[in-house]
C-alpha cells in the first residue's frame, strides 16, 4: 500500500477517534452536569402577605416573636419552613418586624429583656433593639419584613425563594 | 495532553506503555463482529454504572417516596428524563449483549481448554446481569414493579422445601414491603455492582492473558 506523504492510515484514525470521542464525551457529559446542578438553577420566588395577629395585642416598645409556618413544595416532598419574627411597636404605632435569622450565618436570635438586646447564641452576636450590631460577627443589622396593617390586622411581606 | 516531555516521565513511573501493548496491542486472530460483544457489554456496564451514580442523587429508596422521587428525575430535574431513559435501556440492551456474547461463546466453542474459567465467570456474570434487571425493576415502586416482584419472589418461593425460606430472605419478611424495596436497593447498588466488577477483573485478565479464540476452521 502506498503510503500517504501527509497523512498515515494511523493518525488519520487517530484524529477521527479523538475528535468523535470528544463529541461523544461533550455530548453525554453535559447533560450529566446539567442533571446534577439543576435544582440550583430552578430558583422559584413566591412572595405572600402573611398575617401575624392583631396590631393591639402586641405591646408598645418591646420586640415580641411571633412563629409561623410556610410550606413550599421542593422537588419530590413539601418542605415546611418554620419562620420567626419580631414585631417591634411604637409609642406613634410605627412597627417594625425584624427577622430572627441572624445576619451572620444563620442561627435564631432570642430577645433578652435583661439586657434589652437581641442575642444569637451560636457566635455571641449582640443587636440592640432596633436591629442594629451592638457586638459580635454580624456583617449587618437583622433584617426587615414590609409590613402593614389592614383593618388593625398586621401583615408582613414574606418572599421565598 | 501529555506533553512530549511529560509522557517518558510518566510512562517510566507508572509503565503506561507496558499496559498499552498489553491490552490494547496484544495479538488477535481474524474475527468478526461477534467478537465486539463483549466489549459492547463492558461499555453498557460503564454506562449503567454512570447513569446510575447520577440517579442516585435524587431517587430515594423508600415506599412513601420512591415513586414521587422518579416523578421528580422525569419532570423536575434537567435531563433527568435522558439520565434515566439511558439507564432503562441500556439495561435491557445488556441483557441482551450478554446474552449474545454468551450464544457466540458457545457456538463457537470457546468455552474448552484453556478458557473455563472464563466462561464459569461469565455464567455468573451472566446471572449477576440479570439480578441487576431483576433488582432494579423494583424501584420504581409503581405497580407493575410491585407485581413483577411478587410474582419474580413468588417463583423463588416455590423451590421444595425451602422456598418459604427464600421468599422470605428475599422479601425480607412474608410479604413485599419498605423492607423489600432497600434490600432490593442495596443489592442493586453495592452487592451485584461489587460481584460484577469484581468478576470482570477476573474475566478481562483471563481474556487477554488468554487471548481470545480464533474462529473455528473445517478441520477443528
Amino acid at each position: 500500500m502506498a503510503r500517504s506523504p501527509n497523512l498515515s492510515r494511523r493518525g488519520f484514525i487517530m484524529s477521527v477517534m479523538t475528535f468523535a470521542g470528544s463529541i461523544m464525551g461533550i455530548v453525554v457529559g453535559l447533560p450529566v452536569i446539567g442533571f446534577l446542578i439543576s435544582p440550583a438553577l430552578n430558583v422559584t420566588k413566591s412572595d405572600a402577605w402573611v398575617p401575624v395577629g392583631k396590631l393591639d395585642s402586641y405591646p408598645v416598645g418591646v420586640p415580641t416573636p411571633f412563629s409561623f409556618t410556610r410550606t413550599k413544595v421542593n422537588g419530590w416532598e413539601k418542605t415546611v419552613n418554620s419562620i420567626s419574627v419580631f414585631v417591634l411597636r411604637d409609642a406613634t404605632d410605627k412597627v417594625r418586624v425584624f427577622s430572627s435569622v441572624c445576619t451572620h450565618l444563620g442561627c435564631r436570635v432570642t430577645f433578652h429583656k435583661d439586657s434589652n438586646e437581641f442575642i444569637c447564641p451560636c457566635h455571641d452576636a449582640h443587636f440592640n433593639k432596633d436591629g442594629g450590631v451592638v457586638s459580635g460577627p454580624p456583617p449587618r443589622p437583622l433584617d426587615q419584613y414590609e409590613s402593614k396593617v389592614e383593618n388593625g390586622a398586621l401583615l408582613i411581606h414574606v418572599i421565598q425563594s | 495532553m501529555i506533553s512530549k516531555r511529560m509522557y517518558p516521565w510518566l510512562d517510566e513511573r507508572l509503565g503506561l506503555s507496558g499496559i498499552y501493548k498489553t491490552v490494547l496491542d496484544r495479538m488477535v486472530p481474524k474475527v468478526n463482529w461477534w467478537f465486539t460483544l463483549g466489549s459492547a457489554t463492558l461499555f453498557l456496564f460503564a454506562l449503567q454504572v454512570v447513569t446510575g451514580i447520577m440517579l442516585s442523587a435524587y431517587y430515594v429508596p423508600s415506599p412513601d417516596k420512591a415513586y414521587d422521587s422518579i416523578q421528580y428525575i422525569m419532570n423536575g430535574v434537567a435531563f433527568g428524563w435522558l439520565i434515566r431513559g439511558i439507564h432503562h435501556w441500556g439495561a435491557t440492551l445488556m441483557v441482551i449483549t450478554v446474552f449474545l456474547h454468551m450464544l457466540r461463546v458457545f457456538f463457537y466453542a470457546a468455552y474448552k481448554y484453556p478458557r473455563e474459567i472464563t466462561w464459569t465467570t461469565g455464567v455468573f456474570l451472566l446471572l449477576a446481569t440479570l439480578g441487576m434487571g431483576f433488582t432494579g425493576y423494583l424501584l420504581p415502586w409503581d405497580q407493575k414493579a410491585y407485581w413483577a416482584t411478587t410474582v419474580g419472589t413468588s417463583i423463588a418461593g416455590t423451590v421444595p422445601g425451602i422456598g418459604e425460606f427464600i421468599l422470605r430472605a428475599l422479601r425480607g419478611g412474608s410479604d413485599l414491603s419498605g423492607v423489600t424495596l432497600a434490600r432490593f436497593f442495596s443489592a442493586h447498588i453495592w452487592m451485584f455492582p461489587a460481584i460484577i466488577i469484581a468478576l470482570i477483573g477476573v474475566h478481562i485478565y483471563l481474556v487477554i492473558r488468554i487471548g481470545i479464540s480464533s474462529v473455528p476452521k473445517e478441520n477443528d
